[in-house]
């Protein structure tokens, strides 16, 4: 976990460093917040991919706390500013548990190439080595080799996998599955779905008859449905968030491509809007670079010096 | 959100009405708007701030022409702008002059590359050259297969190298097998990797150098954020792009990207991926995407293709119908058979603002053959009033057809609700008059 931790800090901290080093910036003039520093303040949480609403609000935040009197130094602003967004943060903080059903089944969606079928991986590395039994069903059929790809991962990850042909009616791979899992006496079934774009309609149309083959089989399945999230998109991700909400039901997120220069700071505005809690964070293409999300730990990379 | 982004500008310059010259003041509250509009679409903070900039100097002073509104002024001159900036359409990618040309497509995990180099060699094959694709990618699992895969699909042969080979190994091996094989274009699709990677950014640089790729091309994502100036820095320092292939554009993505990536690297973007389907490749239009950026939809694009398909006298003849409500299931047909010379239908109708949520009016290609056979199968009667299909005219239909009684009814109910569309949506004809004149508030047409 440590190894995580570290990798995902050290991602993190490329844009801390160069976050930290700019607020010291607009801090060594004088030392006081005027309008011009809350606007270059602004730009930074831009960069991070926040968001113009929502750093508008934070901002807006600050400035009216200025407006009152208050003064704030480089150490104030840090604070203020971490407060603020560890308190967002913190709303989406809540982990996946999959203890309370068998099987729990989880159902894993988000647009093409996001990281779905890795994030797959290294879930059923880390329930494996909780001593789970998990299974996967291979319910991307559409996409070319993408079977295989499953199949390599099922391998490495020392789980099974049940599959149909490509081209094959993705629910009705899922139905076997989920029969598959309970025969089997199975802890975790984690399905895989092909990426999509938001905007399809008949393919969204696709993932609820999915889910609901799932749920017709197993009251409440699929326990989670499981959005993949990609930090190195910009604000469409909040778009992706509102719409796979909307037609399915979401009820957790998983952010990759954090190893990157990419900051992810989206997910602050979509935790935000949505109010959905973010239960992993990918940090690298490995089996084991996967992190559960924890906010303070997201925060503390952020903002915190080594 | 380009009617908000107009409608915010009309509020900004209401008192400034008829002629004059474009004051500092005024100018300055609409390029605040502009700029949330241009970071809203993820274009890069830096690339925004400089772009206001020249905006401003073009925008203060500047006279009002006769026929605008000031804030029309203002959009004219950020739309000129960001046009420029794309850079020029339809630049071309460079051939060798003696086969084979090779093409190396680079970029970040999850872009797109192996789906645009499919694309890609798909469309040199019907240009009637003989394209090799080679799988370079040994990192991501079945990378491989989903080339060979695709391969098949399009009729292109795949160079697949032996275990242990190195990504450079195989690039160099697939030379020699183009030769051989008299293949005079190499698309080499490398595995996806973080600019911030040395190692792999090494191993990129070490192929660029051995064998001298006559076009890099950096495949990226049109939802990337901010980051795009970073990861296309990188890419172009270690590899120096020849050009960009912007994929994922079927989506609702203001692509922002574009301009960031044009801005720090100077390619140009050369290809657009629309959709998941080896066809869905398009050329660029900078036009198109700096209207796309600022968050008008990518409506000129719509008006050219319905303008394409249909004639002047077409357009009027359906408007007439639609108004009189004599619409039938034979002009659904003959609609139909049109909408086919559109192309993919799903990318067209997801360009007109709101009928993404219009589900059950999207009829994919299988559908569309579907439909033809069923409105086949219908008496001349049942075609011109389908209010006379019943029950058992249903039964008779399916069979006639091949279909299901629940396919004629899903027709029919469709046929009702896009008549009720179009009614609603005024017609063909008037629809893209609509958006090119009165309703458009942008001087493009
Ligand atoms: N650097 C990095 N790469 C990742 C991460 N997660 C996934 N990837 C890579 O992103 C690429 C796409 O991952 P996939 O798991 O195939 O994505 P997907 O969403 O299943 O893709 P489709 O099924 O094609 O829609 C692969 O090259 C992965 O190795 C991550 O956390 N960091
Ligand atoms: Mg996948």
């Amino acid at each position: 976990m440590t190894g995580f931790f570290a990798k995902l800090k050290e991602g993190l901290g490329k844009t801390r460093a160069s976050l930290l080093g700019r607020m010291r910036h607009v801090l060594s003039r004088g030392g006081v917040i005027d309008a011009a520093s809350l606007e270059e303040l602004e730009e930074l949480l831009i960069a991070a991919d926040l968001g113009v609403h929502t750093v508008t609000r934070l901002i807006d935040g600050l400035r009216r706390r200025t407006e009152g009197g208050e003064r704030f130094d480089a150490a104030r602003l840090t604070a203020a500013m971490r407060e603020m967004i560890g308190e967002i943060l913190r709303a989406g903080e809540a982990p996946l548990e999959v203890d309370r059903e068998r099987p729990f089944v989880i159902m894993v969606i988000g647009v093409n190439g996001v990281g779905k079928t890795t994030t797959i991986a290294k879930l059923a590395a880390h329930y494996r080595g909780e001593g789970k039994k998990v299974l996967l069903a291979a319910g991307d059929t559409f996409r070319a080799a993408a079977i295989e790809q499953l199949e390599v991962w099922g391998t490495r990850a020392q789980v099974d996998l049940v599959k149909h042909q490509a081209g094959a009616d993705s629910s009705a791979v899922l139905f076997d599955a989920l029969q598959a899992a309970r025969a089997r006496g199975v802890d975790l079934l984690i399905a895989d779905t092909a990426g999509r774009l938001h905007t399809r309609v008949n393919l969204m149309e696709e993932l609820k008859k999915n889910k609901r083959v799932l749920r017709k089989q197993m009251e409440r399945a699929p326990h989670e449905v499981l959005l993949v999230l990609d930090a190195t998109n910009g604000q469409n991700a909040v778009q992706q968030a509102e719409q796979f909400s909307r037609e399915l039901g979401v009820t957790g997120l998983a952010l990759t491509k954090l190893d990157g220069t990419a900051k992810g700071g989206v997910i602050v505005n979509i935790i935000e809007r949505l109010r959905l809690p973010v239960r992993f964070v990918g940090v690298g293409e490995g089996l084991r670079d996967l992190q559960p999300f924890v906010a303070e730990e997201f925060l503390a990379a952020l903002f915190e010096e080594e | 959100m380009f009617e908000s982004l107009t409608q915010r500008l009309e509020g900004i310059f209401k008192k400034l009405r008829g002629r004059g010259t474009l004051n500092e003041r005024d100018v300055g509250e609409a390029l605040r708007e502009i700029r949330v509009a241009l970071l809203e679409a993820d274009v890069n903070y830096t690339v925004v701030k400089s772009f206001v900039e020249k905006v401003r100097q073009r925008a203060v002073g500047a006279e009002v022409l006769a026929s605008l509104t000031p804030a029309q002024q203002v959009i004219k001159i950020v739309n000129e702008e960001l046009t420029r900036l794309m850079g020029a359409q339809g630049a071309e990618l460079q051939w060798a002059p003696s086969a084979p040309t090779i093409v190396m497509m680079c970029g970040l995990q999850g872009s797109g590359k192996t789906t645009s180099t499919a694309k890609l060699a798909a469309k040199f094959r019907q240009e009637g050259k003989r394209p090799l694709m080679v799988a370079a990618d040994i990192q991501r699992p079945a990378a491989i297969q989903q080339l060979q895969t695709l391969g098949k699909q399009i009729g292109v042969p795949v160079h697949v190298g032996g275990p242990g080979e190195s990504p450079l190994r195989i690039c160099q091996e697939a030379v020699r097998v183009a030769a051989a094989q008299h293949c005079d274009v190499l698309l080499l699709d490398t595995a996806g990797r973080l600019h911030v990677n040395t190692e792999l950014m090494e191993e990129l640089r070490e192929i660029k150098a051995r064998l001298q790729p006559h076009e890099v091309l950096l495949v990226v994502d049109a939802m990337t954020g901010q980051d795009a100036v970073n990861v296309a820095k990188a890419f172009h320092e270690a590899v120096q792009l020849d050009g960009v292939v912007l994929t994922k554009l079927d989506g609702d993505a203001r692509g922002g990207a574009a301009l960031s990536i044009r801005e720090v690297t100077g390619a140009p973007i050369k290809f657009i991926g629309t959709g998941e389907k080896v066809e869905a490749l398009e050329a660029f239009h900078p036009d198109r995407m700096a209207s796309r950026i600022l968050g008008m939809g990518d409506v000129l694009s719509l008006i050219d293709k319905v303008e394409a398909a249909y004639s002047q006298e077409q357009a009027l003849e359906l408007e007439r119908k639609l108004q009189e409500d004599s619409f039938t299931l034979e002009d659904f047909s003959a609609q139909i058979c049109q909408l086919k010379t559109m192309g993919p239908l799903e990318g067209l109708l997801d360009l007109i603002p709101g009928m993404k949520r219009l589900k059950d009016i999207q009829p994919d290609a299988k559908e569309l053959v579907k439909v033809e056979a069923m409105i086949s199968s219908m008496t001349m009667g049942e075609r011109h009033n389908h209010a006379l299909i019943n029950g058992s005219r249903r039964k008779r239909i399916a069979r006639g057809s091949g279909t299901t009684v629940q396919d004629v009814n899903r027709l029919l109910k469709q046929f009702a609700q896009m008549k009720k569309m179009m009614r609603s949506f005024g017609g063909v004809g008037k629809a893209s008059k609509k958006l090119r004149r009165g309703h458009l508030p942008l001087p493009l047409g």
